[in-house]
């Protein structure tokens, strides 16, 4: 089976200012099918630049990109778009939800946009309403989403990354407006999806959150210096069972039941 | 994407800041609303002036002596004293097509009775006259060709000269003194109120026009002949018809006389009503590209305030043309609902001031559809700028506009 990402030699440079910027020099890269990686790097080590290119919303200066088989040079502005909406799902770090749009309406989103299927009004709710589903928020389906905490807003927008039963979802620091309890509780969903067959890539600079993935990337200005997986990785559940003692303990909340 | 799906995109759009969406269609609203109000106070004066024109009479021709001139000095029209009854009898025998005819002799006289006295025009006139200038009597009967031939001293009042000189009781019957003559009280014509031109209609007397040229003005000559085609159709061979006998009466000598009809009349009474009415829908026109200008103001100010947003449609699989069609459809839809409030915002406006102040008020239909079609041209050219910018946005850069 191909890889569902596979990238020769990629290379981006920024030709804005004065100096151009070799943001990305020559990165290889294969991504299989159930696989849950993660992008890490300091400010400026170019995985940004990366996870723009993998998410189809920047073109590499040089390299080869396919996406499930695609050459992505190969394709326009709008076919971009409709691999973007059929192939790919983005979480990121802000959430990026629609305000005063429901998560419900969130979620529906992508559908909208989709071009090759014609899908119907009932189901294209149906679906939103299972995606919701998934990352447990069908509760509050009809929420705001400034009525949502942050955790449960980065969950609707995970719903939507799923709706259109993308090859890969691509998660921009997912956690990085969130605290750390909320964190493992947001892995914990990805876990979950990852273990459902879903290919997850996620950007992020915090370790211990890489540790909730099978294998790690490190950047460093724009090369991939360590590619390994993950030895002693954390699960997620288990890491919540620890929190909420720890925080039994502190005082902070009553004693779990267990 | 498919269209519908971009209509529920767009509306749930405007939905999301309903507070903006009003406001910027009262743009809209009060451009349409002032046009349509503007067009219906205009079209409502222009229905006035029309009915004040036909209540001259119905298909009016009117015959006026030519310019009188004396040694190189030369008057006006009706300075001349050559039209005479005989001119007005011999139309009434030859030309064909009438319906009624009217000579008329004028004049301002003092005019006494019960103790009061009265300027008023005192008009000499035919017994057809009541039936040509389309004026019916409110009471008591017109006086008849027999009254005509026998130079009888009998009269037919005007509202207002009925109020000066008989303020609580009924005229018919009583007696009038004009130039010291007693004339009898015959007859009360409807009030007409103004004329087109100004004048009060109901401040006259009128005499049989013998009586007039005999006994009041000992004038041979008479000021007019007023004559009521059979038809519309008619009016112009009447009118060829009255010039071409007078010429011949005159066996040669200069024409000295003038034939107008009504609708020469007419067309000069419009016309400065229709300035008039160009002048406020053009005001009204101006308040509407205003509301124009407003949507794409806030178009323009949504585009950069909603980047994110657009940044988020881009990423999950919008194309430019579905970005462009949202806003596009945006603008039209607050246009058109601006539009369609706006029109009823003016009907009801129009409505209002003709039942405040009284004016006739006529709300076009046509103008309606053009207002309405107009709000969601000027919709779609306000939209288009900003729609165009919201799809040429990168969306990179769009996701990381703070």
């Amino acid at each position: 089976m191909p890889p569902v990402v596979q990238i020769k030699d990629i290379h981006k440079i920024y030709d804005s200012g004065e100096i151009p910027v070799h943001a990305v020099r020559g990165v290889s890269l294969d991504i299989h099918k159930g696989e849950f990686v993660a992008l890490m790097g300091a400010s400026g080590s170019g995985k940004s630049t990366l996870m723009n290119m993998l998410g189809c919303l920047d073109r590499p200066t040089k390299g080869t990109y396919l996406l499930d088989g695609i050459d992505i040079d190969k394709l326009d502005r709008n076919e971009l778009a409709d691999l973007r909406n059929q192939k790919l799902g983005f979480v990121f770090q802000g959430f990026n939800l629609l305000s005063r749009t429901t998560a419900l309406e969130n979620v529906e989103l992508p559908m909208l946009y989709g071009r090759h299927r014609k899908v119907s009004t009932a189901e294209i709710r149906e679906r939103a309403m299972h995606c919701l589903d998934i990352v447990g928020l069908s509760q509050r389906f009809d929420h705001f989403p400034n009525q949502l905490s942050g955790g449960q807003q980065q969950r609707v927008a995970i719903a939507r990354g799923l709706v259109n039963s993308p090859q890969v979802l691509l998660a921009d620091e997912p956690t990085g407006n969130l605290d750390s309890k909320t964190s493992v509780e947001v892995m914990g969903v990805f876990q979950k999806l990852n273990e459902q067959g879903i290919t997850i890539v996620m950007v992020t600079h915090e370790l211990d959150i890489a540790h909730y993935c099978k294998r790690n990337l490190i950047l460093r200005d724009g090369v991939v210096v360590r590619d390994e997986a993950v030895k002693d990785r954390l699960i997620a559940e288990q890491e919540m069972g620890k929190l909420k003692q720890a925080e039994a303990a502190a005082k902070l909340t009553a004693a779990p039941a267990a | 994407m498919r269209f519908s799906n971009t209509l529920r995109v767009a509306l749930r759009a405007l939905m999301r800041n309903t507070m903006r969406s009003m406001l910027t269609a009262l743009g809209m609203i009060i451009g349409v609303g002032a046009v349509i109000t503007m067009v219906s106070i205009g079209n409502g004066a222009k229905v006035q002036v029309e009915a004040q024109v036909a209540s001259l009479g119905q298909n009016l021709i009117t015959v006026m002596p030519g310019s009188f001139s004396s040694g190189g000095m030369r008057g006006g029209f009706g300075s001349a004293t050559t039209l005479t009854p005989e001119d007005a009898d011999a139309i009434a025998a030859e030309v064909p097509n009438i319906d009624g005819l009217s000579p008329e002799v004028r004049d301002r006289t003092q005019v006494l009775a019960n103790g009061l006295n009265w300027s008023t025009n005192v008009n000499g006139v035919g017994p057809d006259y009541p039936y040509v200038r389309n004026w019916p009597l409110a009471s008591g009967a017109m006086f008849t060709d027999q009254d005509v031939k026998s130079l009888a001293k009998v009269a037919v009042i005007g509202k207002t000269v009925a109020d000066q000189l008989f303020p609580n009781e009924d005229p018919i019957g009583q007696t009038i003194r004009i130039r010291n003559l007693p004339f009898r009280i015959v007859g009360l014509l409807t009030p007409k109120g103004f004329s087109v031109f100004g004048s009060d209609e109901d401040d006259t007397v009128i005499i049989p026009y013998s009586s007039h040229m005999r006994r009041v003005s000992r004038r041979t000559n008479i000021s007019m002949i007023r004559i009521q085609a059979a038809s519309p159709e008619k009016i112009d061979t009447v009118k060829l018809g009255v010039e071409d006998l007078l010429t011949q009466r005159r066996r040669g000598r200069e024409p000295d006389f003038t034939v107008r009809t009504q609708e020469e009349l007419a067309t000069a009474a419009t016309q400065a009503n229709k300035t008039m009415t160009g002048l406020l829908a053009g005001i009204a026109g101006v308040s509407l590209i205003v509301g124009g200008i407003g949507i794409m103001n806030i178009m323009l100010v949504s585009v950069t305030e909603r980047t994110r947003e657009i940044g988020i449609r881009l990423a999950i699989g919008a194309h430019s043309g579905d970005v462009l069609t949202q806003f596009l459809i945006e603008a039209i839809l607050l246009s058109s609902l601006g539009g369609i409030i706006g029109v009823a915002a003016g009907v009801g406006a129009s409505q209002f001031i003709s039942n405040y102040n009284g004016w006739p008020v006529v709300v076009p239909t046509v103008w309606i559809f053009i207002s309405v079609a107009g709000s969601a041209f000027v919709g779609i050219l306000s939209g288009f700028y900003p729609a165009y910018k919201a799809a040429q946005l990168d969306p990179i850069d769009a996701l990381r506009y703070e």
